[in-house]
């Protein structure tokens, strides 16, 4: 068994001609919860998407229990899937079943359990989200926060060994805020799974990840405990950290002249 | 701008158009053979497919059955007022039956499937699509294909014959109640004629079998244009209208060809 569950090698990744990543190395050890940080637009999403095999890299790998996921038959992909679960940002639950039905498809779709212990497991894993009495509700019923947990719920209905979240506090009041956040660091440890979490919320993520990695311009620009990286002194660090509004990513995008482009004719 | 610039930027337009069809034509066949391929593990879970039939089939049924007892009505009255001249008023029954069951049946259910149906499909699995729910299903290892595309195809290839022999049936009833009780033509010359007349090899059979073929086109395309919708709100609407205009122009294109195979001159 290799120390890291997922390792992120040389990676290359672009399409339209624009690449998102230029050769980034990450490693994501078993039992950690790991934050991978940055920008919007800067790839943290993407590089979830091609831990999960649902993209191929340009160059390098993505190799997950030592096995190269774009290199795996799509028979090899979906046995590598079921060793991971997936908070989506907006929890993609399915809307056409209840929250007890959403917690119990991957159950009926990945075992033969009977009925009657897929109903204990199914109110287990919403009784660790604090949501056990809302299993008759449907999806249309639940505010934001509780749509994310019913999701996390799903996303743990098969115990993985890795959870990815993507951007889990996204949109949240501060109480769901709150209450993400302690499931994730809970639910890790109970589990003894690993988290990977994509997110740009500073404080909530520094709270729960062991360690953090900042993509900026298809790269990592740095790594390290959340202790280390609240006193870096590096610019794109710390511009991010203490939310300044100029630094090295500019508050304008990119543009030509400004006094051309009012004084010119085409926009 | 000069003229050669504007030339060949819309000869460029043309070229990406054309291109960019036969790629959704590429598209939607690979989707065609993965739903075919996917069947086999969906039909092992049959209440999948009998929830859509619900929604597609049962759900459908009224807007079928009133439009096919209007269209059986109209027929009626213009059949008597062209049949009359030649004094063959009591020949309606056939000309409704023939009409509906050979064209009207399979063709009117198809497009109006096309719209209450076909619609309904785009815009589920497109909102689907948007709310990431066909991703999340992809990251449970369980294929969108299997358990979300290929029951909702076999429901459509399913409701569709079904459609559309109500629609025969029900438009029969229309066209009797304008020529028997509205008009006087004898009852019994409106029911022995078309039972005389109606094969049921050349006539039945073969407006079965188009309506089969309808439904294998419009469930695919409505499935395809939903799957392939980009997953935006304006996407998601173009997509809708896409299925109602592709699945319209496949049936009344695909009718033609399969009647000039099914008529023997």
């Amino acid at each position: 068994m290799t120390q890291n569950i997922v390792e992120i090698d040389n990676l290359s990744f672009g399409y339209k001609g624009r690449l998102l990543h230029k050769g980034i190395n990450m490693a994501f050890p078993r039992g950690k919860v790991v934050a991978i940080m940055g920008g919007s637009g800067s790839g943290k999403t993407t590089l979830l998407r091609l831990i999960g095999g649902q993209i191929k890299p340009n160059k390098g790998e993505v190799r997950v229990d030592g096995q190269v996921v774009h290199q795996q038959s799509r028979e090899g992909i979906y046995q590598l899937r079921r060793k991971m679960g997936m908070l989506f940002q907006h929890g993609a639950l399915f809307t056409d079943l209840s929250v007890f039905e959403n917690v119990a498809f991957p159950m009926r779709e990945h075992t033969d359990l009977p009925e009657s212990m897929i109903r204990d497991l199914v109110l287990m894993k919403l009784h660790a989200v604090g949501l056990r009495g809302a299993h008759k509700l449907m999806p249309t019923e639940l505010s934001g926060g509780m749509a994310r947990r019913v999701a996390l719920a799903r996303a743990i209905a098969l115990d993985p060994e890795i959870i990815m979240y993507d951007e889990p506090f996204a949109g949240l009041d501060p109480i769901s805020m709150g209450v993400i956040c302690d499931l994730i660091r809970t639910l890790n440890d109970a589990l003894g799974a690993t988290s990977i979490i994509v997110s740009h919320d500073v404080k909530e993520t520094f709270l729960i990840a062991d360690y953090v990695y900042f993509v900026a311009d298809g790269k990592v620009a740095a790594e390290g405990t959340p202790e280390d990286l609240q006193i870096s002194s590096l610019p794109f660090v710390h511009q991010f950290v203490h939310g300044e509004k100029d630094g090295p990513v500019p508050f304008h995008y990119s543009a030509g002249d400004y006094k051309q482009d009012l004084l010119g004719s085409q926009v | 701008m000069s003229i050669l610039m504007k030339l060949i930027r819309t000869l460029q337009n043309i070229g990406h158009r054309f291109v960019d069809r036969i790629w959704r034509l590429g598209a939607g066949g690979r989707l065609f053979w993965l739903t075919l391929a996917s069947s086999g593990e969906s039909l092992k879970r049959p209440w999948l497919v009998i929830r859509e039939v619900y929604f597609t089939g049962v759900l459908s049924l009224i807007i079928i059955l009133v439009s096919a007892f209007f269209v059986g009505m109209v027929l009626g009255l213009q059949g008597y007022n062209t049949l009359q001249r030649y004094g063959s008023s009591e020949a309606i029954g056939v000309l409704v039956a023939l009409a509906l069951v050979r064209e009207l049946g399979p063709v009117v259910t198809a497009l109006l499937f096309a719209g209450r149906a076909g619609t309904a499909i785009t815009a589920e699995i497109g909102l689907m699509k948007a709310t990431e729910q066909l991703s999340a299903m992809e990251m449970m290892a369980v294929s969108p294909v299997s358990r979300v595309i290929a029951p909702r195809f076999w429901a459509g290839v399913i409701s569709m014959p079904i459609l559309a022999t109500l629609f025969s049936m029900v438009g029969i009833l229309g066209g009797y109640m304008v020529a028997v009780p509205l008009i006087g033509v004898d009852a019994g010359a409106f029911w022995s004629q078309m039972q005389a007349n109606v094969d049921w090899r050349d006539d039945i059979v073969n407006g079965l079998i188009k309506s089969v073929v309808f439904g294998v086109a419009c469930t695919i395309i409505a499935l395809f244009e939903g799957y392939d919708a980009p997953p935006t709100a304006e996407g998601v609407s173009r997509a809708t209208t896409r299925t109602v205009v592709t699945s319209s122009l496949a049936v009344l294109g695909l009718d033609f060809v399969l009647t000039s195979f099914m008529i023997t001159v």
